[in-house]
């Protein structure tokens, strides 16, 4: 039996019955969406005990991957087991200590690193020479440099948008505006992308084990 | 006119589906080919960064995403591999998603065995690490304190590539292939930010707006950006290589094209017949 072909057949028929919901839904489409769900979640099950659960708790705390048990290990087996405690309305108390430290160390580590990547380093790129740069860098950087300031401007509520503040929000709207379009613009050749990718696994994967070459 | 124009207004949507399919499918079919010009820009940044590093650099990839994109993603997994093995780079590649290892393991399995490269010489795939952030900061001390030992279970230490590579500080070049969280963020961050490494990347086209920030403060040396950025990578690696096949992405551009041609026919058509049926509803008298 040639489980390659099967393979690419069962791929086949589930696009087919998911691209058939472009034309109304229908049993196939449904079909095709509780399996991949069902599926989804018995695949994450069975990836997460194997490849994060087995690897990062189990092994070190048996010594099964050095040799060597690592019984500090309990420690975290322990909050994790709280985790579970929310399915016990009585003892769903406990989940939260295992939240906390989830949410303190998540922002003890990402609090300073937010502020330089996110935010220092992206107003230190706004602060760009106006002069000495050539016609084309001055006009880039004043985009730039006018673009934040009116962007910025739009945010600002403590004073009606009326005469220069008026204005300069709405430069700030207009540049915020194209922004949003050549984010749409990315996000259309995304999707169509992916419709390519499939579109190439059914033309060149899956007609040729019917004998079909294009 | 006027019926045409309410007869665009009122068009069924499976029509509009039915062309765009066609618009991919036929394209596809008949094997149609644009050229693909590559301007200065993000892509090329990033081509120009791998190809000034001296040869025999260690560079790592992480590879962050998963089977959902991998039209994008996957193509310039391919072409960023061929381009380091031919510049005799050895590439360490890891995943921040979960099967972004598996992803890994095809694309430098593939590449390798086609230029003669050996797996834990020139490459090694040491698998999918959990944690994001706080795993690339512990590499920053320690990689092997973070990956014991490669996806295929053998010990960090007995790898000949790894033998000098201690932690991110022996690494000349990240790259982060990423559709989303964690991915190209974490790493500037974590790898660039923190511990000053150059870091480069390829995203999905949705995300690729987001990180123009990052290219424009130098956070970031190069970015691929969706289908396009994969086909101009395959591109320039194509170059002066002679008759070399056409990569994954390269292929699939006439059919972006002639899609894209057919949504901006079809926003423009919409907004005709949008504005000349209903202002003729508004001043029509009650």
């Amino acid at each position: 039996m040639n489980w390659e072909i099967i393979g690419i057949w069962l791929g086949a028929v589930l696009t087919l019955m998911l691209y058939s919901f472009l034309y109304r839904d229908n049993p196939f489409y449904k079909f095709a969406e509780h399996l991949f769900v069902g599926m989804s979640a018995g695949y994450w099950v069975i990836y997460n005990i194997f490849n994060v659960l087995k690897p990062n708790f189990w092994d070190e705390l048996t010594g099964a991957g050095d040799g060597s048990p690592d019984y500090f290990m309990i420690i975290p087996g322990i909050f994790g087991m709280f985790m579970l405690a929310r399915l016990v309305p009585k003892i769903a108390g406990l989940s939260r200590m295992a939240l906390a430290m989830i949410v303190g160390t998540g922002a003890g580590l990402s609090l300073v690193s937010t502020l330089q990547t996110n935010c220092l380093s992206q107003i230190e790129g706004t602060i760009m020479p106006l002069s000495g740069v050539g016609t084309m860098g001055f006009i880039d950087n004043l985009i730039v440099v006018v673009g934040v300031v009116c962007g910025l401007v739009y945010f600002f509520f403590s004073k009606p948008h009326e005469g220069l503040t008026g204005k300069a929000a709405g430069v700030g709207i207009t540049i915020l505006m194209v922004a949003f379009g050549a984010s749409f613009g990315y996000t259309v050749m995304a999707r169509i992308s992916l419709l390519i990718g499939q579109a190439q696994f059914l033309l060149f994967d899956w007609l040729p084990t019917m004998g079909i070459h294009l | 006119m006027r019926k045409l124009l309410e007869m665009l207004d009122r068009v069924d949507r499976r029509v509009i589906y039915l062309l765009m399919a066609l618009s991919v499918f036929i394209p596809l079919a008949l094997r149609l080919s644009y050229p693909i010009p590559v301007g200065q820009g993000p892509s090329q940044d990033l081509f120009k960064a791998i190809d000034s590093l001296p040869s025999g650099s260690v560079v790592l990839v992480s590879y962050d995403y998963d089977p959902s994109t991998m039209p994008e993603l996957q193509p310039m997994a391919v072409a960023l591999t061929q381009h380091m093995f031919t510049r005799g780079h050895r590439i360490i590649a890891m995943a921040l998603w979960p099967q972004g290892a598996s992803l890994s393991q095809e694309a430098m399995s593939a590449v390798g065995d086609s230029l003669g490269k050996a797996q834990y010489d020139d490459w090694v795939n040491l698998g999918y690490t959990v944690g994001a952030g706080v795993s690339i900061v512990r590499m920053g001390s320690s990689i092997r304190a973070v990956f014991p030992q490669d996806r295929d279970g053998f010990p960090y230490d007995s790898i000949p590539l790894l033998t000098r590579v201690q932690s991110l500080r022996d690494i000349d070049l990240v790259i982060s292939l990423s559709a989303g969280d964690p991915g190209i963020h974490a790493w500037v961050m974590m790898a660039g930010d923190r511990f000053g490494l150059p870091v480069g990347g390829g995203c999905t086209a949705v995300s690729a707006p987001e990180f123009y920030t990052y290219l424009g403060t130098g956070q970031l040396l190069g970015l691929l950006g969706g289908l396009k950025g994969a086909a101009d990578y395959e591109t320039m690696v194509r170059e002066g290589r002679g008759n070399t096949p056409a990569g994954l992405a390269t292929p699939g551009m006439a059919a972006q094209s002639i899609s894209h041609l057919v949504i901006m026919a079809f926003i423009v058509i919409g907004n005709i017949s949008y504005l000349a049926v209903h202002k003729r509803r508004k001043g029509a008298p009650k």
